[in-house]
C-alpha cells in the first residue's frame, strides 16, 4: 500500500518490463466517424483498445485547446475524424477545422510533438472498414514513434 | 530622428491648443532616460513631458480601446502617435471593432528604429547616464559614469526594429515622417527556419529551457494589442488577485501555446510581447511561426495591413490544404 492509498505491486526483479501502451485520443464527429466506429464494431472489424474515443457534434467543435490538453495529460497521439469536406452536417464546420488543425499540428511539431502524432481523417458513417483501418494505421504509427515528450512539463526544465 | 521628434512634439501641442484634440496619447519621460512609458496627456501644460526618441518603442494602439470610447463620452478627441508598425495593430483593432475611430486623431510619426537598453549594456557599457544620437544618424554616443563611448544603432535595435516590416504607415490622419520606405529589414523568419531545421527532441528542449524561465508576470499579454479580450482565459476572478493567479494547471502549463494560438491570424508581429518580457523569452518565434505557416498555406496575409480584412482563421476556401500536409502519415 503506498502513502496515497493506491495498491502498488513492486515489480519482480526479473519480470519483463511492463509493455508500453500508447495513449491515443480520437475525437470523432457524431454524424460520420462516430457512426463509422459503430459500424466497424457491429461488423466485427477490430481497432485497438488503446484508442479512447470522444464524441463531438462536429469536427469543428474541437477547440484546439482540447488537443493541447490531451497532450498535456500525456497522450501519445491525437486523431480527429470528421465528415469528408463538403459533407459536414453543418455545411462548413470541417473547412474551419481544416485550417485550425493544419496550423495547430504545425505548431505542435514546432514545440517537439512530431508530425506523426497528430492526424485528421475524413471518415463517413458508411466507412466502417475505413474507420478500422485508419485507427489501426494511426496506432501503428504511434507505436513506431514510441513515447511522446512530456508536454505537461514544457515549462519545467529538468 | 531629432528633427522628426521636434516636429511631432510641436504639432501635438498645436493640435491640443487649437482644440482639434483634447488629449494626447504619447510617451512620457520616466525616471531613467530609457524608460519612456505610454501616457495620456490631458493639457497643453502637461505636454512638456512628451518625448519622442529612440526609446519610444511602446505601441500605443491598445490604449485607444478605452481612450477612444472615453473621448467620445467627453465629446472630445484623442490624438495618438503611431509609428509605422503600430498602425498595423490599430487597424487590426478597428477590424475587431474595438476602437471608436471617429474619436481618434492618428498622427503617424516617422521612425528610424528603437534602441534596446539591454543590448547597449551587453556592449559592455556600465553606469550609463544617457545617450545622444550623433549627427550621422547611425551611431549613439553613450555617456557613462566612466566616460563616453560609441555604439552603432544597428547593433542595439530592439528585435522588432531589427526586423522592421517597413516604414509605411497603414493608417493616419496626418503624417510627420522623413522616412523613405525601404521595405522590410532583414529576414524575420530566419529564426523560425532555424528551429524548424532542428529535431523534434531538440525543439522540445529549446522551448523547455526558454519557457521554464517564465515567471507568469503576464506582461506579454498585457502589452499585446491582440490580447485585449474583455475576459481573458488567464484571469481568475475568484482569486482576488486578478491577472496573477492561474485559472487551472492546464492554462498555467500551456500559457504560451494557448496565447499564441489565440492571437494567430490577428497578431501583427508588432513585437511588443518579446520586447516587454522581463525574462528575454523569444516569444516572436511563436508568432512568426504562425505568420509563416499562414503565408505558406493560405497565401500572404498581413494582419492589420487594412482595416476590415477577414482573418485566415475565420475564413476558408474549398481548395485549402489538408492537415495531412503537416502531419506525416507515414506513407499512407
Ligand atoms: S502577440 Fe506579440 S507581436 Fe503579436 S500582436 Fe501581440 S504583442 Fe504584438
Ligand atoms: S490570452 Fe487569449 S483570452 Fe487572454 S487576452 Fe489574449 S487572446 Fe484574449
Ligand atoms: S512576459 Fe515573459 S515572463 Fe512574463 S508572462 Fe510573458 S513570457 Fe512569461
Ligand atoms: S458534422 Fe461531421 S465534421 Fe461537421
Amino acid at each position: 500500500m503506498s502513502v496515497n492509498g493506491n495498491l502498488t505491486a513492486a515489480p519482480a526483479a526479473n519480470a519483463p518490463a511492463a509493455e508500453w501502451k500508447p495513449r491515443i485520443v480520437a475525437f470523432c464527429c457524431n454524424w460520420c466517424s462516430y457512426a463509422g466506429a459503430d459500424l466497424a464494431g457491429s461488423s466485427r472489424l477490430a481497432y485497438p483498445a488503446d484508442v479512447k474515443i470522444i464524441r463531438v457534434p462536429c469536427s469543428c467543435r474541437v477547440n484546439p485547446m482540447f488537443i493541447l490538453k490531451a497532450f498535456e495529460r500525456g497522450a501519445d497521439g491525437v486523431i480527429l475524424c470528421g465528415c469528408h469536406p463538403g459533407d459536414c452536417h453543418y455545411s462548413t464546420g470541417n473547412y474551419y477545422t481544416r485550417r485550425r488543425m493544419a496550423l495547430l499540428f504545425s505548431m505542435l511539431d514546432y514545440i517537439g510533438v512530431e508530425r506523426g502524432r497528430t492526424r485528421v481523417e475524413w471518415v463517413s458513417a458508411a466507412e466502417g472498414a475505413r474507420f478500422s483501418k485508419v485507427m489501426n494505421d494511426f496506432v501503428a504509427k504511434i507505436r513506431e514513434l514510441g513515447e511522446n515528450v512530456k508536454v505537461g512539463d514544457l515549462r519545467c526544465k529538468e | 530622428m531629432q528633427r522628426v521628434s521636434e516636429k511631432v512634439i510641436a504639432r501635438a501641442r498645436e493640435l491640443m491648443r487649437e482644440g482639434t484634440v483634447n488629449k494626447v496619447a504619447g510617451w512620457k519621460a520616466g525616471e531613467f532616460f530609457y524608460d519612456c512609458a505610454p501616457y495620456v496627456f490631458e493639457s497643453e501644460e502637461a505636454l512638456k513631458d512628451l518625448v519622442y526618441d529612440r526609446f519610444c518603442a511602446a505601441n500605443l494602439s491598445k490604449y485607444m480601446i478605452k481612450n477612444s470610447v472615453a473621448a467620445g463620452a467627453e465629446g472630445g478627441k484623442v490624438l495618438v502617435l503611431l509609428k509605422p508598425c503600430d498602425t498595423y495593430s490599430f487597424n487590426q483593432l478597428l477590424t475587431e471593432h474595438r476602437i471608436a475611430r471617429e474619436n481618434v486623431y492618428v498622427l503617424g510619426v516617422g521612425c528610424e528604429g528603437m534602441c534596446d537598453i539591454d543590448r547597449i549594456r551587453e556592449k559592455g557599457f556600465k553606469g550609463i547616464t544617457g545617450v545622444d544620437e550623433n549627427a550621422d544618424g547611425k551611431t549613439l554616443t553613450v555617456h557613462t559614469l566612466y566616460g563616453d563611448g560609441e555604439v552603432a544603432i544597428d547593433d542595439v535595435l530592439v528585435n522588432k526594429c531589427e526586423f522592421c516590416k517597413g516604414k509605411a504607415h497603414m493608417i493616419f490622419d496626418e503624417l510627420i515622417s522623413d522616412n523613405e520606405d525601404e521595405g522590410p529589414r532583414g529576414d524575420r523568419f530566419a529564426g523560425v527556419r532555424e528551429l524548424e531545421a532542428m529535431s523534434p527532441a531538440d525543439r522540445f528542449a529549446f522551448w523547455q529551457s526558454e519557457l521554464s524561465k517564465c515567471i507568469r508576470c503576464n506582461a506579454c499579454r498585457n502589452a499585446c494589442p491582440a490580447c485585449s479580450c474583455r475576459k481573458c482565459v488567464f484571469d481568475n476572478d475568484a482569486s482576488g488577485i486578478a491577472s496573477k493567479a492561474n485559472t487551472d494547471s492546464f492554462e498555467e502549463k500551456m500559457f504560451h501555446i494557448i496565447r499564441a494560438f489565440h492571437v494567430a491570424g490577428r497578431c501583427t508581429d508588432c513585437g511588443e510581447c518579446t520586447r516587454v518580457c522581463p525574462q528575454g523569452i523569444p516569444l516572436h518565434l511563436f508568432n512568426r511561426k504562425y505568420i509563416k505557416d499562414i503565408n505558406e498555406f493560405y497565401g500572404e496575409y498581413a494582419a492589420g495591413a487594412e482595416a476590415g480584412q477577414r482573418g485566415p482563421l475565420i475564413n476558408y476556401t474549398l481548395e485549402d490544404i489538408d492537415p495531412a500536409a503537416v502531419s506525416d502519415k507515414g506513407g499512407n
